[in-house]
């Protein structure tokens, strides 16, 4: 499967022969667990294990709770009491369930943003990023509307709000909206049918995950240095690489370790840390909470979609060039979406020669400066969306589709690079010193 | 590894500005000891048991505890009453509406505590859960990891924070508080000094009488806190193991392609 020459997989005994020539799934397997890997990986990359782990732990969990939930809004919000009080393991299959959630979210940025930093997105990587971004929308999606099925007072008024977003789509919103609710207003109908996509949608993420894997494994591994492996033979590729198996399993399998290791902590001890009071009190249609905040991954989104009020001049601007067709609110959601599109673009934004991050001084600073924007997004976005917090909030949207409209293209032409090894080999044997063998 | 840990630290402080938001605007809040904190805290049966009867004889005349099932006073690790005992305060305390009957009888262990009298009052089952005492610094929540998330010490803030200053909105008494959100609450103050009499002989002043009720509180909100506490610890400690074991055989095997010393 693999670009980068390595042995493949030779039937041996009889019985292997038989089934090769019919199903070549052990050929298979055995080809993708012994792709080369460049050797030089650092731990940044572990977490793609951590994302594959919990994939199956949120669908097995997932599964168990399904047994015990009941998706009606009368009975939803007792059926979770159910599960938390008499379902045997109930109550930590939840809190695994639910922190697991976040636990997918926060590895998934970290993924993302070791890809921005290391330019894993840029040729010929561009369809596995491409299709890491389908899969990452689709994660907001489900753990959306996850949020949704407890049926506390967040998770009726998240959806009211989040699928209001869709009613500020001009001409076709409203009915949109009505379409998406199952109705005028979040209720049953809109309980049932996310309660549907929020175990179908899983399932959807686990096939792209396959192409994902499908995808790199072609164009084989990005690494640190944004170096390729050398291609030229089989003897070649493997003073740069090593075998998935053993050397990357083991490696990914410790750091997945430590991960854990904090997350049972978090879980065992804290469980609701990362969640909000407001969703243990029972859906009311008629009360709304004094803050309406999205979970904690999706707050630097949801900082950039109330940044663009009615007073920011971009939103009369465009409201004036379109005649009224584009208003503040329709505003914020194209912002939102459009924050995490530039994103799904950066391929075809960035034109650095250069593909590491490392070996370029002025895109180092920059990059810093994302992720720090990220964080004062992700505070911001819980924010009451006043006074200075509106404020920051403009200055942090801005800055995120600055750097990757203006910067990136920019820095291309502008930066010079420093020089990065000829090969994987020297930069390995640069760190940790030439093998004895 | 110490630019590791400075992110870390970084992202796990951020996470947190999501949870903080909570009821936002509360008063001043203490933090109370209480004895189920920490990696090893239980609950303290004799405080729940107290607790059960600040809340049968004072909270029930208005609110409610529907999600608890009554047979739970019995549970180990919870007020822990024997099976007798449960039968007898169901029967003594509440009549539940039964279908079969198309009449009230008196309660069963089997059957939940009853729902809210009042239509203003909120069930109780959830409360200790359902707010959170600290938020700060800025509505990071970073103090939550110190202190815990603060249900509890909410309720006795709560309990112990009329100033005794009413007014009368719109036909409603509201009175003056300095925990809850906006200064001024509908209800009533519930708790004074010795208006509950403990059998065990302990202080019934307004502080210690809130200190077992708000305890009461977060067992009725987390029953099964203690279980998940020791599976959270067991979690840690074999997932520890397995980690070193990981990273013994991680060394090991990459040694030999290192250029270091073999393994």
């Amino acid at each position: 499967m693999s670009g980068i020459p390595h042995d493949h997989y030779e039937p041996k005994t009889g019985a292997e022969k038989w089934l090769h020539s019919r199903l070549p799934v052990v050929g298979l397997v055995y080809d993708t667990l012994m792709i080369p890997t460049p050797k030089n990986l650092n731990w940044w990359w572990i977490w793609g294990i951590v994302l594959a782990f919990c994939l199956v732990l949120q669908i097995v969990t997932g599964i168990v709770l399904v047994m015990h939930y009941t998706p009606h809004v009368d009975l939803a919000f007792a059926s979770v009491e159910h599960i938390m009080r008499d379902v045997n393991g109930g109550h930590m299959i939840r809190y695994l369930h639910m922190n697991g959630a976040s636990l997918f979210f926060f590895a998934v940025y970290i993924h993302i943003f070791r890809g921005l930093f290391y330019g894993s997105y840029k040729a010929p990587r561009e369809v596995t990023w491409i299709i890491g971004m389908i899969i990452y929308l689709l994660m907001m999606a489900t753990g959306f509307m996850g949020y949704v099925l407890p049926w506390g007072q967040m998770s009726f008024w998240g959806a009211t709000v989040i699928t209001g977003l869709f009613g500020a789509i001009p001409f076709v919103g409203d009915a949109l909206q009505t379409f998406l609710l199952g109705g005028p207003a979040v209720d049953n109908a809109t309980l049932n049918r996310f309660f549907s996509l929020h175990y179908l949608l899983p399932f959807v993420i686990a096939g792209l995950v396959i192409v994902h894997i499908w995808a790199f494994h072609t164009t084989g591994n990005n690494n640190p240095t944004g170096v390729e492996v050398r291609r030229g033979s089989k003897e070649e590729a493997e003073k740069d690489t090593l075998p998935f198996w053993p050397y990357f399993v083991i490696k990914d399998l410790f750091g997945l370790g430590v991960v854990l290791v904090v997350f049972f902590a978090i879980v065992g001890f804290m469980p609701n840390y990362l969640g909000h009071p407001d969703n243990y009190i029972e859906a009311n249609p008629l009360v709304t909470p004094a803050h309406i905040v999205p979970e904690w991954y999706f707050l630097p989104f949801y900082a950039i979609l109330r940044a663009f009020d009615s007073e920011v001049w971009v939103v009369m601007f465009a409201g004036w060039v379109t005649g009224g067709i584009i208003d503040a609110k329709f505003f914020g959601v194209l912002a939102m979406f459009g924050a995490i599109a530039v994103m799904a673009l950066t391929p075809w934004l960035d034109t650095s020669s250069v593909r590491s991050g490392r070996f370029r001084p002025m895109f180092k600073w920059w990059f810093r400066l994302l992720i720090l924007d990220f964080f004062v997004l992700m505070w911001a976005g819980a924010m009451p969306a006043e006074g200075i917090y509106s404020m920051i909030s403009l200055i942090g949207a801005t800055y995120w589709f600055a750097y990757f409209l203006v910067l990136l293209p920019l820095l291309g032409v502008i930066e010079t690079p420093t020089e990065a090894p000829a090969t994987i080999e020297d930069d390995f044997n640069d760190h940790y010193g030439k093998s004895a063998e | 590894m110490l630019k590791k840990l400075a992110i870390s630290a970084v992202a796990a402080l951020s996470l947190s500005a999501g949870a903080a938001m909570a009821a936002g605007g509360t008063g001043h809040i203490e933090d109370t000891a209480f004895s189920y904190e920490g990696p090893f805290g239980a609950f303290d049966q004799n405080q729940l048991q107290r607790g059960l009867k600040v809340y049968t004889e004072v909270c029930s005349a208005c609110h409610g505890l529907k999600f608890v099932p009554i047979r739970t006073l019995a549970d180990e690790g919870g007020p822990h009453f024997s099976e007798a005992q449960v039968r007898q305060y169901a029967a003594d305390n509440f009549e539940v509406f039964d279908e079969e009957l198309d009449d009230f009888r008196a309660a069963k262990p089997a059957d939940f505590f009853p729902a809210s009298n009042l239509e203003n009052a909120p069930d109780l089952s959830l409360m200790a859960k359902a707010r959170a005492g600290f938020h700060g610094p800025q509505g990071t929540g970073i103090n939550q990891l110190v202190k815990g998330m603060g249900g509890a010490e909410y309720i006795v803030a709560l309990l112990t924070g009329y100033t005794g200053e009413t007014k009368v909105q719109a036909g409603t008494t509201f009175y003056e508080n300095t925990a809850f959100p906006g200064g001024w609450i509908s209800m009533a103050p519930p708790l004074e000094d010795g208006l509950v009499e403990f059998d065990d002989g302990h202080a019934d002043d307004l502080h210690h009488a809130s200190e077992d009720i708000a305890a009461f509180l977060m067992w009725t909100a987390e029953p099964k806190m203690m279980d998940r506490q020791r599976a959270g610890f067991a979690g840690v400690l074999i997932l520890s193991l397995l980690t070193v074991l990981l990273y013994l055989t991680n060394k090991r095997l990459w040694a030999p392609h290192k250029g270091k010393k073999k393994a």
